[in-house]
């Protein structure tokens, strides 16, 4: 009835197991710009889906090093919260490669205290509405984005609905 | 009324130069040409665009949010009501991120159907689109056209679901039901009958002088920029990029059907109509297949936790009944983990992110629209030309509000 391709969990699995991955490869070795490989933390691959975490500052630059390496189309991005845990916040950003047809996701945890993160609008363009979309609804706020300003709920909106801690039916 | 000697003297600015003719137009959010409650705030030289800044959020609904309270089979309802254009395409794009968590395998019945299914689904999507497009460029006749073969596909989607435009047909497991006996010769005749009402409209627009000029040249956008504004679908492919998720990463059997993928590298509102034209020549093309070499079998997966059994089995066997009881009321866990499915529907790549805790509610379901993306281009599209020019332009990315607001 039930089938699933196999796990590897833990960075070091990662590398073992799929020592030839463009996107772990460049992330390994590479040291393009800002990157520093110190800022890749931990890796899994579950569901035949690659999560590679990197650190929060290091966001901007691997999103850098995975568009040489070919990844090079942004799919999505969004935010979960994990409230009472610490860290509170990951973001998920899916990245799509048109020459290897298939997808990464690179993972980035936040602390409630300062959820503040790298936008990546400068390496992509079409981030941009998903930043703001995250920034309206979870209140992660994004630096160097150009616009950050509320985009579904309205200006004057109190507290950010898609955060765990903000009933269902809203406050009344 | 007497004059109110204490209001305040308003502190208006100095005038500005005579020079400049900029002005800031309000375009929405109930603009006829705007399809939906989008709102555009414009702002324009004489004629000329200067920039285009979308204002969206009146159809935000907070559907991420209500997944969250809901079971995972009651979710399925609510992702008609994203896109209502082509219900289908969002059924299955959830419905495989879950089982794709579940590990579940769907017989290959059921697979075929979603795949035929989807086709039709995203001959709806485009066929609103053509009507539409046409009827904002003035040529309304194709309007009452493409309304009618919608017409004979939302009957097939009632035949099997008992709904036109929400259907749900598609279930966590397989399909909730075997279609009608005669629903497969039903689609044989509307798809026979199809390819030549796609030439009707063909005949009435492609060499429409009219139309030709409203469109060529039009709202160009560079593969390079369509690639960084996270544009999808036809307006992607008409940019020249040759990229199809049904293609280069099949979901749901598509590895098994033939087709072409339409691209052209003018990148202007002319070739979005046309790959939209012919990738309906395609989708045609694939329910034929579907339908030549459907196999038989169950439309359910084999996992009675998950898939609610069969009514006549519920008035015999016990476990049946206990299942179903168990399923309806408590729904039933799904493994730790995060998924992200994705899929080429009728506007571009849809994607559902879907994270479990291990319960019987999604911890977080996020949808990712090609709406939501494309909208972003449109000033790209429209910077230096004419007002008139943006009505073609929203036309031809063709835009569902539901998806961009969710």
């Amino acid at each position: 009835m039930t089938s699933q391709p196999p796990t590897l969990a833990g960075k070091q699995a990662v590398l073992e197991g799929l020592p030839d991955h463009p996107a772990v490869k460049a992330l390994e070795a590479s040291e393009i710009g800002a990157w520093n490989p110190q800022a890749f933390t931990d890796a899994k691959f579950d569901f035949g889906e690659l999560t590679l975490t990197i650190a929060a500052d290091g966001i901007r630059a691997a999103c850098v090093v995975v568009q040489k390496a070919g990844y090079n189309f942004f799919e999505d991005m969004t935010a979960v919260d994990w409230f009472p845990a610490s860290p509170r916040f990951q973001l998920s950003y899916h990245i799509l490669s048109h020459a290897f047809k298939g997808r990464i996701r690179l993972r980035v945890m936040l602390d409630e205290a300062d959820p503040t993160v790298d936008s990546i609008v400068p390496v992509w363009a079409g981030a941009n509405y998903y930043e703001r979309e995250v920034f309206d609804l979870f209140g992660i706020r994004f630096s160097g984005h150009p616009d950050l300003r509320r985009i579904m709920m309205p200006d004057d909106w109190q507290g950010h609905p898609l955060r765990k801690d903000y009933p269902v039916e809203g406050y009344r | 009324m007497t004059e109110n000697p204490g209001a305040p003297v308003l502190d208006l600015p100095a005038a500005e130069p005579a020079g400049d003719r900029r002005m800031i137009l309000n375009m929405g959010p109930q603009h006829p040409a705007t399809h939906g409650v989008l709102r555009l705030i414009v702002e324009l030289d004489g004629e000329v665009i200067v920039s285009v800044q979308p204002e969206i959020g009146y159809l935000h609904t907070g559907i991420e949010k209500t997944c969250e309270a809901k079971f995972y089979q009651q979710v399925v309802p609510l992702t008609d009501r994203v896109n209502y254009l082509d219900p289908l395409s969002n059924n299955l794009c959830y419905c495989l991120a879950v089982e794709k968590l579940l590990g579940l395998e769907i017989p290959d019945r059921a697979q075929w159907i979603r795949v035929l299914l989807t086709e039709l689904s995203r001959l709806n999507s485009h066929l609103i689109w053509l009507g539409t497009h046409a009827m904002d460029i003035g040529a309304l006749t194709v309007f009452l056209y493409t309304f009618r073969e919608r017409e004979e596909i939302l009957r097939l989607f009632e035949a099997v679901a008992g709904q036109r435009m929400m259907t749900s047909y598609f279930r966590i497991g397989g399909l909730s039901m075997e279609p009608p006996l005669d629903w497969l010769d039903r689609v044989q005749h509307f798809i026979t009958t199809f390819p030549e009402k796609i030439d009707e409209y063909s005949n009435l627009l492609t060499g429409n002088p009219i139309f030709m000029n409203r469109l060529k040249g039009v709202g160009y956008l560079s593969p390079e920029d369509a690639i960084a504004l996270g544009v999808t679908g036809p307006p992607l492919r008409a940019s020249g990029v040759d990229i199809d998720l049904r293609r280069d990463m099949p979901y749901s059997s598509y590895e098994k059907f033939q087709f072409n993928v339409p691209t052209s590298t003018v990148g202007d509102t002319w070739a979005r109509y046309v790959v939209r034209l012919v990738e309906m020549r395609e989708s045609t093309k694939i329910v034929q297949q579907a339908l030549d070499g459907m196999p038989g079998g169950p439309v359910k997966a084999n996992a009675p936790k998950i898939v609610l059994p069969d009514r006549e089995k519920m008035k015999t066997e016990m476990e049946a009944l206990i299942h179903h009881f168990k399923i309806v009321t408590e729904g039933f866990n799904v493994p730790a983990g995060e998924v992200y499915q994705g899929m080429e529907c009728g506007h571009g790549q849809m994607g559902y992110y879907v994270v479990s805790d291990g319960t019987s509610k999604p911890y977080r379901v996020h949808m990712r629209y090609p709406s939501f993306a494309t909208l972003q281009a449109i000033e790209t599209m429209c910077k230096g030309r004419l007002i008139a020019d943006l009505v073609a332009v929203i036309g031809s990315i063709d835009i569902v509000l539901g998806e961009i607001d969710r």
